[in-house]
């Protein structure tokens, strides 16, 4: 290991402890499972994201995967979120 | 009334069948009558597990295809004397398992039994789901690990929307979080999933943790539930779990790292 290598990994503190990894790993993933498995997901889920997609496109060129329409539930609301990966190194237009 | 307990995981290798096979005894040497099935068709291990498997002539299946009637099916266990075992059956596939015939199984055993207990395949597919379908109360046993928490969580919401408690719209089933294989050792490093967290993940109350031991494997080596071990943590703390069950408060034991002394670096403590 280098001199840089020990530098950097002195400046990046000290590694999380696993334990810590799982369960925050477990919390992301069960979230989203549970809310698969609650109330199904409404029907009009699939046409608002190609609706989005479509506005979207007219702006910025865009790949098809890199939109997600989700429906997850937080105690009592309903979050709808929408969640568009731009590309890289790529300006809106 | 008769009570109906699963023993249930989603992920193998847990202990299920060494906690089928450790609190059924447990509330057998407390003087309840009680049955444990293994509803593992195809792949019994519960008959080793209890020391019976020379014993067994006729299994669950022989009973709800009629072959032969539920008593003569019954292995009186060699360790308690409330204790019975229904073996599953090695030969037949899982779908000879029905619905009918475990409801009819089970009631006739509710007339005798105080408790019956029901060791679960891994798995969710029908031999999981038929032991799970009839009980009242579910013992989830999960290891400190990413799978098994996982896993865990994905029966919690099977038995909270399919058991037949959900389906007729009844109180729900009653749900206990069983930590097996624990070391906190381990958890003090940073290295394993602590009770605490597993508890804030999974939303259901404790019953108790099993500590991950040697005497396990020697107690399925020679046929005897663990429970029956004299002097193992993995006795106690079974024991433990029954006392809770049956409502006595106990603290728990075994989850903080101990430190070795001497002695028993010496001699071990097992």
């Amino acid at each position: 290991m280098s001199l840089i290598d020990n530098l950097l990994d002195y400046l990046r503190g000290p590694e999380k402890k696993t334990a810590v990894v799982a369960k925050e790993r477990l919390q992301i993933i069960l979230a989203h499972e549970r809310a698969g498995r609650g109330a199904a997901t409404p029907d009009y889920l699939p046409a608002l994201q190609e609706e989005l997609l479509e506005v979207i496109a007219k702006y910025i060129h865009i790949d098809r995967e890199k939109i997600k329409v989700q429906l997850e539930k937080h105690g009592e609301y309903d979050v709808l979120e929408l969640n568009v990966t731009l590309p890289e190194h790529q300006r809106i237009l | 009334m008769a009570k109906v307990i699963v023993v249930t995981s989603g992920k193998g290798g847990v202990g299920k069948t060494t906690t089928s096979a450790s609190f059924a005894s447990g509330l057998a040497l407390r003087g309840n009558k009680t049955v444990v099935i293994d509803f593992d068709v195809g792949l019994r291990n519960l008959d080793l597990i209890m020391g019976c498997e020379r014993r067994v002539v006729f299994d669950i299946i022989n009973v709800i295809n009629g072959d032969a009637i539920l008593s003569r099916a019954l292995i009186k266990d060699k360790h308690c004397d409330n204790l019975y075992v229904l073996p599953a059956s090695q030969t037949r596939d899982k779908d000879a398992l029905s619905l009918e015939g475990v409801e009819r199984i089970i009631n006739e055993l509710k007339e005798t039994f105080d408790y019956i207990v029901c060791d679960s395949p891994a798995g969710i597919e029908h031999g999981a789901f038929s032991a799970m379908y009839f009980a009242d109360e579910a013992l989830v046993v999960t290891n400190p690990e990413v799978s098994s928490v996982r896993d865990s969580d994905r029966i919690l919401g099977i038995l909270a929307a399919k058991s037949k408690r959900a389906v007729d719209g009844l109180d729900p089933v009653k749900e206990h979080l069983l930590v097996t294989r624990y070391n906190p050792g381990r958890v003090a490093a940073g290295e394993m999933l602590s009770v605490e967290d597993i508890q804030e993940i999974l939303r259901i109350p404790l019953l108790g943790v099993i500590p991950e031991s040697e005497s396990v494997l020697q107690a399925s080596n020679s046929g005897t539930p663990a429970i029956h071990l004299d002097k193992s943590d993995v006795a106690e703390a079974y024991k433990d779990v029954v006392a809770r069950f049956m409502g006595d408060g106990v603290p728990m034991r075994f989850i903080t790292a101990e430190k070795m002394g001497l002695f028993k670096r010496l001699f071990g403590g097992r």
